[in-house]
């Protein structure tokens, strides 16, 4: 089956991300395939290479960074909600004037008809958040 | 595999209070612009998203509730509310704004297409759409 996953919480505050990850492994690992990821409200701050949980704790954004490396994953954060919470790439400090860049390796930032086009040619939206 | 998909937006919480009700506005018009079926479901408090005479000078955010009255304009054709969530919390009908919708090329064209359903109907025009977005 072909899946795309929308995560909608942050990092920690909500197991969302975790909960997200999860299912995504476990699809993976059975065969399906996941069509995109698509971060959306304060599910963008899933994206800042920035975070530096304990080393006792897991790191989220890694995790989706290394399954994103290991399945050739299509991260994707929502522009409008990324803008608004502080999540830039090259592309977005260059047109917005930021002196900085945070976005992790294998995110990258997007519009909102990434999320349409995912709805579209996936067999299943899976949403994670309350 | 059919590009067109019935689209379905399930608004569940508070116009304001989180940002969810504004974000999930963007998808949907977003989505219109995808030439989707587009529908909107009210429940719980999402049915206060599309209560009349909002004002929000006193908490100094953006009020967005005029939005949901243009989007007969997007092609959105049909905006469900569930009548238990309204009465529940002692709204009617016509506490709600009405949605003109027309369609340019036939003329044809709606009054209002908010449609109070009862908690049946929610549940079948769920089962009857592709994709639910939930927000």
């Amino acid at each position: 089956m072909k899946f795309s996953i929308q995560v909608n919480e942050g990092p920690y505050q909500h197991q969302a991300s975790d909960s997200a990850y999860q299912f995504t492994k476990a699809a993976l690992e059975k065969g399906h395939e996941c069509f995109r990821v698509f971060f959306y409200h304060d599910g963008v701050l899933n994206g800042t290479r920035l975070t530096t949980p304990p080393q006792d704790d897991r790191n989220i954004v890694k995790n989706w960074t290394d399954l994103a490396e290991e399945y050739d994953l299509d991260l994707v954060v929502c522009v409008a909600a990324a803008q608004r919470r502080g999540i830039v790439d090259d592309g977005e400090a260059e047109r917005n004037g930021k002196d900085a860049t945070n976005i992790a390796p294998r995110f990258r930032i997007s519009g909102l008809g990434q999320l349409v086009e995912a709805a579209i040619q996936s067999d299943r939206l899976v949403v994670f958040g309350d | 595999m059919s590009d067109t998909k019935n689209f379905m937006f399930l608004n569940r919480r508070a116009p304001y209070g989180t940002i969810y009700a504004w974000e999930s506005l963007e998808v949907v018009l977003i989505a219109a612009a995808f030439e989707q079926n587009v529908s909107l479901m009210f429940v719980d408090d999402g049915v206060y998203e599309l209560t009349k005479g909002q004002d929000t000078t006193g908490i100094g955010m953006k009020n967005f509730s005029p939005t949901y009255r243009t989007l007969g304009d997007y092609e959105v054709r049909h905006m469900y509310v569930d009548k238990a969530s309204l009465e529940a919390r002692g709204l009617t009908a016509d506490d709600l704004v009405q949605v003109e919708w027309e369609d340019w090329e036939t003329e044809e064209s709606v009054d209002n297409i908010v449609e109070v359903v009862d908690s049946d109907r929610v549940a079948e025009l769920l089962e009857e759409s592709d994709v639910v977005f939930s927000f």
